[in-house]
Formats: C-alpha cells, sequence, structure tokens
C-alpha cells in the first residue's frame, strides 16, 4: 500500500515536469518591455566565493542560480521544474533516481555539459582534499557512501553516483528520500566544468576563466564593491531570458543602501533596516513587500545534564512559552509580516499541516494564568536563568521583552548576555547557557528539513532536548507514505514536552522597483532566478 | 646619518617579529573558529577543513610555518573565509584602494589644513584667523560617520552630482566623497596644530631678526618661519598618513570602495585568521617605516638634532 502511494506519487511528478513549461520570462499580456533590460541588488556582505561546492553562503547561493544551473530549478512558488535534467525516474522505494540531461545544454565556452560533469562535482564536494564546509550536504542527500568519504575512509569515486551515458545521471541512496530531486537544485550540486577548475586551480573562479551552464556569465567582480553579470549566449533556453545584465552592488552599512536606493541607483533592497518596513511601506506601497521565509526563531533550553534542573522539568518549560505574548513581539518589535511561532515548522513550509496547538487559541491572560499554575504545580519559586544571543538590535529587544515577561509574570530572574558572532556561537555549541536564542532555515522546503534537528543526538540541537517518542516519529516518517501527519504528530509532541519555546516565522522584507517583473513572490526560499525577470517600460 | 636609519631598520625587524607573535597569539586566544556557522559543522567536514589550513597542527609549528612563509615567501597564505583568494590577492586588490583614496585625502588634509594654519597664525586675530579656526572646529567635531551620510545625502539624493558609493577602478566622481568624508578631521588637526606651531615661530627671536633686517613678510615666512614651524605637523603627518593609507573602516564600510579597511574588520568578525595577520602585519611595518621616515625628515629638518 504505501509503495504504490509512492510510486504513484513518482509517476505523477515525472508527469508533471514532462508537462511544465521549460521557458524562463514569461511576460504578461500588456507589459511593454523597457528598453534597457537590466537588473541590480544590493547584496549585505561580499560573497566569499562563486565556486559552487565551496560556497557556504545564501549571498553566494544568489548568484549561483543565475551563473550555474543544477539538474533541477525551482518555479515561482518554488515548485520544481526541470534544469538541466528533462525528467528523472525514482526507485519503487525512493533510493534510486534517474536523471535525464537535456541534449542542448552547454557550458559558456560551447562544452556540452554531460552526466560525468555532475559526477565530477558531487565527488568534489564529498572529497576530503577540497574541504568544503557544505560536504555534509552531500551526506544529507544520503547518496551512497558520502559519508565514508568525507570522513576520509572511502575514495570519492566510490560515491552512489554514475553517468550511465552522457545524458543519463543514475543516483544511489542509502536511505530514502523522497525529496532528493529538490535537494539537486541548492549550489552543492551544481555541475563544474572540471578541465577549467584543473587548468586554473583556485583561480578558475575569476571572470576571466569562470565557465558556467546557467542563464548568466560572470562578467566583472570587484569584491567588497560590486559585480556584474551579462546573458549567457550558450545557455539552452537563452532565447527566453530577457535581462541582458545583472548587478550586484555590496553595501554593508543599511541607512546608507537605504539611500542608494532612494536616489534610484538600483532594483531591489534586501534585508530592509530593522523597524523601517512599516513607514517604507507606507510611503512606497508598490515597492515594500514582505513574503514569509523559511526560518523559524526559538530559544533553546538547556536540557545537558550541567543544566538547571527547573528546566528539565516540562511544566516549567512550559510556562516559559505560554508566558511568551508572541504577537507582542512580531506586531510591536520586528514589524515585517512575521508570524508568531507556536510551532517549530515555518508555518508556510510546503505541504505542512498546521498541528493543533491548544494554547495557540488562547489568550495571553488565559496563557498567563496557565503559566503560573504551573510553576506553582512546578514548585518553582525564584528561578534565575541566563539568555544568550548574538550581538543585534532585535535579538536585543526580543530577548529584553521576553525577560520582562517572564518576570512580571512569573517571577524568573533573567540575565541578558550578548555576545559577538563567533564567540556566540562557541558559548551555544559548548552548551554554556540556560537558555539561548537560534534561528533555523530550512536547506529544502520540507517540514523535515527543521524537524529533524530536534531528533536527539543531531549536532545543531542545541538544548539537547531528547524524546523518545518524538524520534520514533521522524524516523517513521522517512518511509511513510503521508510523512505530513507524522510531522503534525511530532510538532504536538514537541509542543505537548515543550522541548523549545518558538518565538517566530521569519519573513522577508525588501524594497523592489515596480518595474521588475517576474519576481518569484510566493517561493518561501526566496529563491529567484534573474532568467524569469524582465523590465517593463514606465 | 646612514648608520643611523640602519641602525632603526634593526629595531624595526625584531619589533614586527613581535607583532606577529603577538598578533598571532592574541588571535589564538579568542574564541570563535572560522569555521562556525549558525548550523554548527559535523566533526568530519571540521577535520577536513582544519587539516587543509593547517588548524590541526600544535600552536608552535603552525606560528613556525607562518614566519617562515611570510619572511621568507613574502606569502601570508590562503585566506579562511575567501576560500579560492589567497591574502596576497585580498591585499592586492583592496590595497591599491586605500592608497589611492588614501593619498588624495592625505594631499588635501596637508594643503587645505596646511594653509589654513598659517593663514590663521599669519593674519593672527584678524577675520581670517577666526574664519580659519571656525572650519578647523566645525570640520573637527563632524566625525567621518556623520559627514559620510550627510555628504551622500546633499551630493547623491538631494543633487544627483556624485555617486553614493563604489570605486569603478578609482574614476574622480567616486573618488570625491571618500577623500572629503576622510580628509575632513585630519585637515582641522593639520590646521589647528600648523596654527599654533606658527603662531610660536612667528614670535621667535630670529624671525624678528628676520624683520628688523627688513626682509619682506612673504619672504620670511617662506625662508624662514615655515621650515622650523613644520616640525610639529611632521610627527602628527607620519601616524596621519599611514593611517589614511591603511584605510578607514568607515570609509569602506559606507563607500564601498573594496578598499581594505573592510577586508580588516570582516576578517576580525569572522575569524579569517590569515587575512587578520596579514593586514596586521601589513599595518604594522608602514606604521614602522613611516616613524622611521619622520625621524629622518626631522633630522634633515631641524639643524639642531643630531642622530
Amino acid at each position: 500500500m504505501k509503495r504504490r502511494t509512492i510510486l504513484s506519487m513518482t509517476t505523477a511528478a515525472v508527469l508533471a515536469l514532462g508537462l511544465s513549461p521549460a521557458h524562463a520570462a514569461t511576460v504578461a499580456e500588456g507589459d511593454t518591455l523597457a528598453e534597457n533590460q537590466t537588473f541590480s541588488y544590493r547584496l549585505l556582505d561580499q560573497f566569499p566565493t562563486l565556486d559552487p561546492q565551496l560556497n557556504e553562503e545564501t549571498a553566494g547561493s544568489h548568484v549561483l542560480r543565475q551563473i550555474m544551473e543544477g539538474l533541477m530549478t525551482q518555479d515561482a512558488q518554488g515548485n520544481l521544474r526541470p534544469g538541466v535534467a528533462t525528467d528523472y525516474e525514482a526507485s519503487e522505494n525512493n533510493t534510486v533516481y534517474t536523471f535525464n540531461l537535456r541534449e542542448d545544454a552547454r557550458w559558456s565556452n560551447g562544452d556540452p555539459v554531460t552526466a560525468q560533469d555532475f559526477v565530477n562535482a558531487w565527488r568534489r564536494a564529498a572529497d576530503p582534499a577540497t574541504a568544503s564546509p557544505y560536504a555534509w550536504y552531500v551526506e544529507l542527500t544520503q547518496m551512497k557512501n558520502a559519508a565514508e568519504i568525507v570522513a576520509g575512509e572511502m575514495d570519492p569515486s566510490e560515491l552512489g553516483v554514475e553517468a550511465v551515458d552522457d545524458r543519463t545521471l543514475k543516483v544511489t541512496l542509502t536511505k530514502p528520500v523522497p525529496y532528493f530531486p529538490a535537494m539537486t537544485s541548492y549550489a552543492t550540486l551544481m555541475p563544474i566544468h572540471m578541465p577549467t577548475v584543473e587548468e586554473h586551480g583556485s583561480d578558475w573562479t575569476s571572470p576571466e576563466n569562470y565557465v558556467g551552464n546557467g542563464a548568466y556569465m560572470l562578467d566583472e567582480l570587484a569584491l567588497n564593491e560590486y559585480f556584474k553579470l551579462v546573458k549567457n549566449p550558450e545557455y539552452w533556453d537563452a532565447e527566453n531570458v530577457i535581462i541582458d545584465e545583472v548587478t550586484g552592488l555590496i553595501i554593508n552599512d543599511v541607512n546608507q543602501a537605504l539611500t542608494r536606493y532612494e536616489s534610484g541607483e538600483y532594483d531591489m533592497l534586501e534585508p530592509l533596516p530593522a523597524g523601517t518596513y512599516p513607514r517604507l511601506k507606507e510611503e512606497r506601497p508598490e515597492e515594500a513587500k514582505s513574503v514569509p521565509r523559511l526560518c523559524s526563531y526559538y530559544y533553546a533550553m538547556n536540557q545537558r545534564p550541567e543544566g538547571p534542573p527547573e528546566l528539565k522539568d516540562p511544566r516549567v518549560r512550559r510556562a516559559l512559552s505560554l508566558a511568551v505574548d508572541r504577537d507582542i513581539i512580531v506586531d510591536q518589535i520586528l514589524q515585517g509580516g512575521q508570524q508568531p511561532g507556536y510551532y517549530f515548522t515555518h508555518n508556510a513550509t510546503a505541504g505542512f499541516e498546521p498541528p493543533e496547538i491548544d494554547y495557540a487559541n488562547w489568550t495571553q491572560a488565559e496563557r498567563d494564568e496557565k503559566a503560573k499554575e504551573l510553576m506553582d504545580e512546578a514548585g518553582v519559586d525564584g528561578l534565575d536563568l541566563k539568555l544568550i544571543y548574538n550581538t543585534d538590535e532585535n535579538h536585543k529587544k526580543i530577548a529584553t521583552v521576553v525577560s520582562q515577561m517572564w518576570k512580571q509574570k512569573l517571577g524568573i530572574d533573567v540575565t541578558l548576555s550578548n555576545m559577538e558572532w563567533s564567540t556566540y556561537l562557541d558559548v551555544r555549541r559548548e552548551g554554556n547557557f540556560d537558555i539561548a536564542r537560534v534561528a533555523w532555515c530550512g536547506d529544502y522546503n520540507e517540514a523535515s528539513t527543521f524537524l529533524d534537528i530536534l531528533t536527539t543526538g543531531q549536532e545543531q540541537n542545541d538544548g539537547k532536548w531528547s524524546n523518545e517518542e518524538y524520534d520514533k516519529v521522524i524516523a517513521e516518517s522517512k518511509t511513510s507514505g503521508d510523512p505530513a501527519a507524522n510531522y503534525k504528530k511530532a510538532e504536538e509532541i514537541l509542543s505537548e514536552d515543550m522541548g523549545i519555546i518558538p518565538i517566530y516565522h521569519y519573513a522577508n522584507t525588501f524594497l523592489l522597483n515596480p518595474a521588475i517583473k517576474g519576481f518569484p513572490m510566493e517561493n518561501v526560499e526566496n529563491n529567484w532566478y534573474v532568467k524569469d525577470f524582465y523590465r517593463v517600460a514606465n | 646619518m646612514t648608520a643611523f636609519i640602519l641602525k632603526r631598520l634593526a629595531i624595526a625587524v625584531p619589533t614586527i617579529l613581535l607583532l606577529i607573535v603577538f598578533s598571532f597569539l592574541l588571535m589564538e586566544a579568542a574564541p570563535g573558529s572560522p569555521f562556525a556557522t549558525e548550523r554548527g559543522v559535523p566533526p568530519a567536514v571540521l577535520a577536513n577543513l582544519e587539516a587543509k589550513y593547517g588548524l590541526d597542527k600544535p600552536l608552535i609549528q603552525r606560528m613556525g610555518i607562518y614566519i617562515y612563509d611570510v619572511v621568507v615567501n613574502f606569502d601570508f597564505g590562503p585566506s579562511f573565509k575567501f576560500k579560492d583568494r589567497t591574502v596576497n590577492d585580498l591585499i592586492a586588490q583592496g590595497f591599491p584602494v586605500t592608497l589611492t583614496y588614501g593619498f588624495w585625502s592625505f594631499v588635501v588634509a596637508v594643503a587645505v589644513g596646511g594653509t589654513l594654519g598659517v593663514l590663521a597664525a599669519v593674519f593672527h586675530n584678524s577675520w581670517l584667523d577666526y574664519l580659519a579656526v571656525g572650519i578647523s572646529i566645525g570640520a573637527q567635531v563632524l566625525p567621518n560617520f556623520v559627514m559620510a551620510p550627510i555628504l551622500v545625502l546633499i551630493f547623491t539624493l538631494w543633487l544627483g552630482w556624485l555617486p553614493g558609493g563604489g570605486w569603478r577602478g578609482g574614476q574622480i566622481e567616486y573618488l570625491i566623497l571618500p577623500v572629503i568624508a576622510l580628509s575632513t578631521s585630519y585637515m582641522a588637526s593639520i590646521a589647528r596644530i600648523t596654527r599654533s606651531s606658527m603662531l610660536e615661530v612667528l614670535n621667535a627671536g630670529f624671525i624678528r631678526t628676520a624683520r628688523a633686517k627688513g626682509l619682506p613678510m612673504r619672504r620670511v615666512i617662506l625662508r624662514h618661519a615655515l621650515k622650523p614651524a613644520m616640525l610639529p605637523v611632521i610627527s602628527y603627518l607620519g601616524p596621519a598618513f599611514v593611517g589614511m593609507i591603511t584605510g578607514s573602516v568607515l570609509i569602506d564600510v559606507f563607500f564601498s570602495t573594496g578598499g581594505i579597511g573592510q577586508f580588516f574588520v570582516n576578517s576580525a568578525l569572522s575569524r579569517d585568521y590569515s587575512v587578520i595577520m596579514g593586514i596586521t602585519i601589513l599595518i604594522g611595518t608602514l606604521t614602522v617605516l613611516f616613524n622611521l621616515l619622520v625621524d629622518v625628515i626631522y633630522a634633515w629638518i631641524d639643524p639642531k638634532i643630531r642622530y
């Protein structure tokens, strides 16, 4: 029964892929294209590299999506659409995937993109000699032997991926991963032109040497200043690409970024300075946007043996969570369209059914009442907690109001401790805290990207909360025909035991020139491809 | 004089070596790691990264290798963050930018500040003096983090005359705002120091003698007063010049110039060890060299100084 469900789902996926339109930008009726087809945007920080296998940052991923193309890409809603692959077949148990590559895929130097280019790239990502900070991503796909290769126990050539022929790529996984095709759109699994890498070494990523297979080519790059991409004439769908030139401006100072946007220098400003969204929305209703972003903000409670004993009592954890008035945080502090969080998984995650969380529907007065009761029941009086967060205006404001809520409602004293980023990560990893601010962003658009990290023994489970029942439900989701039911159940267990204190679900706020059309407002991973954009004449 | 320069150079070498050792140890003592991320890096991946960048070796060995590479090969190693770049690449990109706007800021600061100072002293207690002092105090109390946004607001947003940031190879329109923002406070200091030093010299006996001889005022100032009056200014200019050409963090961050200051701050925040070290050594070496240069100029200008 289970098998049949998966099989029929897969068949549906293949069919859907076969039918979906392959073009890039589709100009809406009545839109007149502008003379100059350019798009420019602001980056907060310089991306350190454009080597797809070495990339570890969002800013770099944004650029890589323009100059490289994986097997799959995403459309404006975040659904999968064909990239270099035209379609794929999954084995019955979702452990073997066979991708068919398009014949007309070309590198920017005219060479054909072959299955071997993907094999080379994936081996390179796992190879300890490359020392990719994202080698774990290959492990995360459950590709055969990935973990052993990363650990240096096996040769990279043993990786579970092979080029059956130039146009056929076969991937073998150790465990069923129904969302594997979605994972191939990420930078780490983009192909690589090995002859270029071998010829130029680490210098292959400079504009004069770069060979990519995306809709754009790297043309100019000045670190911490700007970069420019131009249309790639070799791209298989080049005739449907409308924007000719993409410019990225690195502007570190947020207010300066706003002034330069206001002077009309560029088209997209992201992210907005904290707290400016309501004002900008009023002043520029056509330009200010807020879209869901696949990240969740929460407080982890230290469950390590040396952590505070009071926090090991689920009643105390629940009381702490109930006493947090999330509406104040999203409506008065963040003010950018964020959603209050009563569960961990972002509410806009694809296929996710929101769990039923009792206190989500209570009034804050009811929650506070219950919180006090729980504290009395637990017999806790005069608790002193240390809350850590990394130095940032919003984290500080949230920590301050939360500590006030706990102080006023529950009589808990909270010591706030802010640290500079690197130090903070160290302290958090070592477990030197009672409560810690954590944010988690999805690696792919499916609930397991969130829920997996709270299972026992996960590196990213900062509070070290552990619940057998939760672990079991998550383990079962991997082979379940209906993982959504498991995710819902897992969230309910998490909430019952209050393993973490969910605070809010992220939104991304930005300013976008109304002349730019085709921007994907509904892609919760905020992945955009400039090949889908076009500029209209004013 | 040659012996003096050689002696000073001989002291400079151990100074720089000490700087390297202390910076290395300080950096080592700082918590955090260049590979840390919000998500945390799995142990196997971390081990590969540490092996690649040599962090798996003991401290003494690492420091030895580092000093050898820097001193013998002039190689500052690979950047930990910019994974396909070396520190030499980053300095080669950022330093010329900083050097350019730093140099022009220096020229502007000295020319304007010096002139204002001399005029204020020569026309002491006249409207010119008050104007010069007013300008220099005004410039002094406007730090560059206030100046820069005001300049951009006026010249970019309101007037639309100049770009609000960027560098584009150092084209003049991209150079103007950073130079004004950086040079202003230096200019103010130079004007103040020049004025007071000039006033002192103008009241000295040998100036009175020169004027008593009937020399024209212009000649008295240019031939006799300017040189001695410059001494305190020069001792200020040495460090100021290094400060300007090694970049202002604020200028780089604010104007997106791509200069070395931005790399310096980012590397400190992200624990990009090799970049922190490389830039520290660069700035340290320049500081030592320019202090030496200032001493040499001193000896040349002031016949009273003997080494």
